[in-house]
């Protein structure tokens, strides 16, 4: 993808704060479509958004998301302030969670979030170190761009 | 299926968007798993769910859900009708159970919602 970013914006996610959870993705989404970027396009960055913007508020002690334009598609940026994934490889699994009860009961938490990530991503990076915190990047090329 | 049949159907109650009863719905998807709802939900589809919370109007917002059926009488709060109100998503509420609720539309012909990238 180009690697020239036309306009970023940033949203801070904060952790356990479910009213506001998927603000962010919301105002993305709504970018996007004021942006005149195409239905399913703006379906598949907001749904891996949200994934993403539920995993930080669930699991992370809050952090920010980056929503980056390019000339030829999308790329999210999400930097948690920790704690860090100890165990990547599992946590990427399908089914693999360590959601609590109450996490379940809000209908999250059941281990489909990276598998949905990846599904609706062109390119999915993470990063993590225990202690530090976990970075995601995902890349969206728009193909009419 | 318009939304005014599936309305009949469950008699169900109008929460949110009476104005988008005449919408058409393809297909439907019952679960309280949101996140198997953002894996699945394609078309114009309509959610059930026993789940009352802002998870779900969000969900629905993201993955362009026009039509939410809360069961087993689950009435969501006046903040989420709202927030569903703003983002022109219907919300009907019925009495039957997710069983039912699912077995009388898929009988009167609502097919399965299944997503396929």
């Amino acid at each position: 993808m180009d690697d020239k970013v036309l306009v970023e914006y940033i949203f801070t996610i904060i952790h356990g704060n479910y009213e506001i959870a998927g603000d962010a993705s919301s105002s993305i989404k709504k970018i996007l479509k004021h942006m005149d970027m195409d239905r399913a396009f703006i379906r598949r960055v907001s749904i891996a958004c949200y994934e993403v913007e539920m995993n930080m508020v669930i699991h992370s002690m809050g952090g920010k998301i980056r929503l980056e334009i390019l000339s030829d598609g999308v790329i999210i940026i999400a930097q948690d302030n920790g704690p860090g994934i100890p165990d990547i490889e599992n946590a990427l699994k399908d089914g693999y969670s360590t959601a609590s009860e109450e996490v379940l009961s809000r209908g999250f938490g059941a281990g489909r979030g990276f598998s949905n990530i990846q599904l609706n991503s062109d390119k999915f990076y993470i990063y993590s170190e225990v202690g530090k915190g976990t970075k995601l990047e995902l890349h969206f090329k728009h193909k009419n761009l | 299926m318009k939304t005014r049949e599936i309305c009949k159907l469950l008699n169900a109650q109008v929460l949110a968007g009476e104005d988008l009863l005449d919408n058409e719905i393809e297909s439907a998807f019952g679960s309280d798993l949101m996140s198997d709802v953002l894996t699945f939900a394609n078309g114009r589809m309509a959610l059930l769910t026993g789940l009352n919370n802002p998870q779900v109007i969000r969900t629905a917002e993201m993955s362009d859900v026009p039509l939410i059926i809360f069961v087993r009488g689950r009435t969501p709060s006046q903040e989420v009708i709202n927030m569903a109100s703003e983002r022109n998503i219907c919300i009907l509420a019925t009495e039957f159970i997710m069983y039912e609720a699912c077995g009388t539309l898929f009988k009167a012909g609502l097919l399965p919602c299944t997503r396929l990238l």
